[in-house]
């Protein structure tokens, strides 16, 4: 019986997947309430395809199955079409609307789709796209972009906001507390435009 | 209690520091590095922790410890063991005063190894305790648990988590870190430690007999336990039984196996009130064989008949496809779904900088038609750039290379090999290929750290563990030492330098080391090691993709003219293979 709600955070290796899990691990406990999550360490970090699992309220294993997520969050518009079929149909995907070209593109010539045919792939889904960086900037920092695209995403998690500000304040290092506050909070606005 | 949402890996150093543990060894390998790392960087922390350079040598240090009453940690991923089985068989025999726990991290799917080898046939291969966990909490506990089963039957337990244990996340009670006082004292014993046949078929006598109090004692533990509900059962083991859980509907019944041995009498004794059982478990059917030796006439399925798989790893999805295939309803349907198909993959790749990709680059360029036994890190990804022929375990590199030489393959063979690697099992390659006459290059890939597990230090790297600073050893003098007479240092930046010896050690005859020193780009950046970046001028660039095919993520192809990206970090390699000039460096035109 499933009783959680699926978060998967998925982008590239170094872009903050696994803050973002810490973030959303965080603000259950704040809450008490229990939680699962799975993670890409070792090799496949290295500028590799990287997908965090988080269960709200889960109690049994950290892995989520294909076509049941609630909510998908992609810190890059390729990798978020990658992990798409995780998504139930008709469920959010806050999506990043920037796209880092695999290094194999160039090297082996292959095709890469553009940001429109992003978009048409997507259209079973509940479909949010944010500039993370640009709104990341604007915050204080580019390196704060995951922290505004859960900030986007937070009007679907199913925690307090004030949480989640709470978690993040409790994990970023202390001199960004502020940055990435903010970066949350614009990231949330953004999210209310979808 | 403290309550916090950690990593299996952190839950699992926690519960060392509440044993409390007097010592900790391991060599990093993925899913198992973090646990060290953890502890090393404690700033209360009270016991000994140590990198040993390969995984025996942490298990020899981790045994003597133990045996000198003090409890013990160490840790390795699974094919380390195979490393460390040496001591591990015997020490089952000798014994252990003080609780000695080994953490074998397993890794179905192979997510970051080269094999899915099963440690738990290992613990029986040694007739030790193995303990399984099936979810975080469950570490933590076990190895609270595993160096009191240790220290009562005076023998190593192994602790044997998988990849979804050490790199899963959830909320995890904690006990109070206990700050390590103790002091070992060897007592001497020539009858326990030392192994000579007249002491070694009395131990081995005396580990047999320990086997039947083993057994019952752990189906005491709440590791192994039964819920009779109906007349079909799934039993599950480690991190499989959490899956089986989520979808077991409630007229099956169900039996989680997380300690080993199992007790044969208590498994028959729940096997035979029922109609048929399933199995279900990752890699080796080990729990499947115990339940077909008791099951009598009830049908049993798993592996053995073709309804579970033997590789990769178990998720909820598969195992309610499991269950459906031999008639067991779950109480999830899944969907079946398609991932998005033709899409660029996004492997793992070497970074921008790396000092791998200009040795590599040259190896080619130098030994056009040579052969390239290479070996276990970051640079095993060199496959993607045509350079890596062979790899099959740590320090296999120099071993594949001289026996390639021995065939009598006449091409030039150049191994590459990392510099904890070579330190791991290396210089006995090294060794045997000088004494025993093969023509070789062997290109010692120094970047200064174990790169690929996250950094951990090495005896090369300058300091432990703890960040005490030692001095550094000389890879030269280790080369020089075991006989080679040209050995090389150069810096793999310097294209120029690094050709000229490659082909200096190409025309020489017998075994030649080049050693291509550069700390690895992620730790030049966090140290502050700013280089200034390149850029490309398109009105020069011809668009001859020679950049392009170097294959550094910094560089881009648009519109039949290169550029580079912002992940450039100024290693100035892709200006010295531009053939028409095009790349400088920012700023410089």
């Amino acid at each position: 019986m499933k009783g959680s709600y699926d978060i998967l955070v998925v982008g590239i290796g170094g872009q903050g997947t696994i803050l973002a899990s810490n973030i959303l691990g965080g603000a259950c406990l704040i809450e008490g309430r229990t939680v699962r999550g799975a993670e890409t360490h070792g090799m496949a970090q290295r500028g590799g395809s990287v997908e965090s699992h988080i269960r709200i309220d889960g109690k049994f294993g950290p892995l989520i199955a294909p076509g049941t997520a609630d909510l998908l969050i992609g810190f890059d518009m390729l990798e978020g079409l990658r992990y798409s079929h995780f998504l139930k149909p008709g469920r959010r995907i806050v999506l990043n609307c920037r796209m880092v070209i695999p290094t194999s593109v160039f090297v082996q010539g292959l095709a890469v789709p553009s940001q429109d045919e992003v978009i048409r792939a997507l259209s079973r889904f509940d479909l949010c796209m944010i500039d993370g960086e640009e709104i990341a900037r604007k915050a204080g920092s580019v390196l704060a972009a995951n922290v505004v695209m859960l900030g986007a995403a937070s009007h679907h998690i199913p925690l307090a906001p004030g949480s989640l500000v709470s978690a993040v304040q409790n994990l970023v290092p202390p001199k960004t507390v502020e940055i990435n506050t903010r970066a949350f909070e614009m990231g949330r606005e953004a999210g209310m435009r979808c | 209690m403290e309550e916090r949402y950690l990593l299996g890996n952190e839950a699992i150093a926690h519960a060392c520091l509440e044993a409390p543990v007097g010592f900790v060894s391991g060599y990093p390998g993925t899913p198992s590095s973090e646990v060290i790392e953890i502890l090393a960087s404690r700033p209360d922390l009270s016991c000994s922790v140590e990198w040993s350079v390969n995984e025996k040598v942490a298990l020899e240090n981790a045994l003597a410890v133990a045996w000198c009453g003090v409890r013990a940690f160490c840790t390795m991923k699974h094919v380390g063991l195979n490393v460390a089985a040496d001591p591990l068989m015997t020490s089952a025999y000798t014994g252990v005063t003080g609780g000695l726990v080994l953490m074998v991290a397993d890794d179905p799917f192979a997510h970051s190894s080269q094999n899915e080898q099963d440690s738990r046939m290992y613990a029986k291969f040694a007739r030790i305790p193995c303990l399984d966990p099936s979810t975080i909490q469950e570490a933590h506990d076990m190895v609270r648990d595993a160096f009191a089963l240790s220290e009562e039957f005076g023998l190593p337990v192994m602790f044997r988590p998988t990849t979804r244990i050490c790199h899963s996340k959830g909320d995890v009670a904690l006990g109070p870190a206990i700050p390590f006082t103790g002091k070992g004292e060897f007592h001497r014993d020539p009858r326990q430690y030392v192994v000579i046949p007249a002491h070694t078929r009395v131990l081995h006598r005396k580990l047999n007999e320990k086997q039947p109090e083993i057994r019952k004692r752990l189906s005491q533990l709440s590791y192994n336990q039964y819920q009779v509900r109906g007349r079909k059962a799934v039993i599950a083991s480690g991190i499989a039984a959490s899956y089986v859980q989520e979808i077991l509907p409630p007229d099956i019944s169900f039996m989680k196996i997380g300690a080993y041995p199992v007790d044969e009498e208590w498994l028959a004794g729940f096997v035979r009130m029922h109609e048929s059982v399933l199995v279900i478990e990752e890699l080796f059917p080990m729990v499947e064989e115990a339940v077909r030796e008791v099951a009598g006439c009830v049908p049993v399925h798993g592996k053995k008949d073709g309804h579970a798989p033997y590789e990769g790893e178990l998720s909820p999805d598969v195992v309610a496809r499991i269950m459906t295939s031999c008639g067991f309803s779950p109480a999830v349907e899944y969907p079946a779904v398609q991932p998005v198909p033709d899409l660029p993959p996004r492997p793992p790749i070497l970074c921008a900088g790396c000092m791998h990709r200009p040795v590599f680059y040259a190896i080619r360029k130098v030994f056009r038609d040579g052969i390239y036994p290479s070996d276990i890190g970051c640079y095993t990804l060199g496959v993607q750039l045509g350079a890596v022929d062979t790899t099959i375990c740590m320090g296999a590199s120099i071993t594949v290379g001289s026996g390639i030489f021995h065939s009598g393959e006449e091409r030039d063979v150049v191994a590459t090999i990392g510099d904890s690697t070579f330190l791991h099992t290396g210089i006995q390659g090294l060794m045997n290929a000088v004494y025993n006459g093969a023509e070789m290059t062997v290109v010692i890939l120094d970047n200064r750290t174990t790169a690929m597990t996250g950094h951990q230090p090495n005896p090369n790297t300058g300091y432990t563990a703890c960040g005490t600073a030692v001095p550094p050893l000389s890879l030269e003098a280790i080369c020089r030492a075991c006989g080679v007479i040209y050995v090389e240092t150069v810096d793999p930046y310097d294209l120029v330098s690094l050709t000229a010896a490659l082909r200096s050690a190409k025309e020489r005859p017998g075994v030649k080391v080049v050693i291509a020193k550069q700390p690895c780009v992620i730790t030049a950046r966090r140290a502050g090691v700013k280089r200034g970046r390149f850029t490309v001028d398109s009105d020069t660039c011809t668009g001859c993709g020679v950049c392009v095919k170097f294959g550094c993520p910094a560089i881009e192809q648009h519109e039949e003219k290169a550029f580079i990206n912002d992940l450039c970090s100024g290693c100035a390699v892709c200006m010295q293979i531009c053939p028409s000039g095009a790349i400088g460096k920012e700023g410089a035109r």
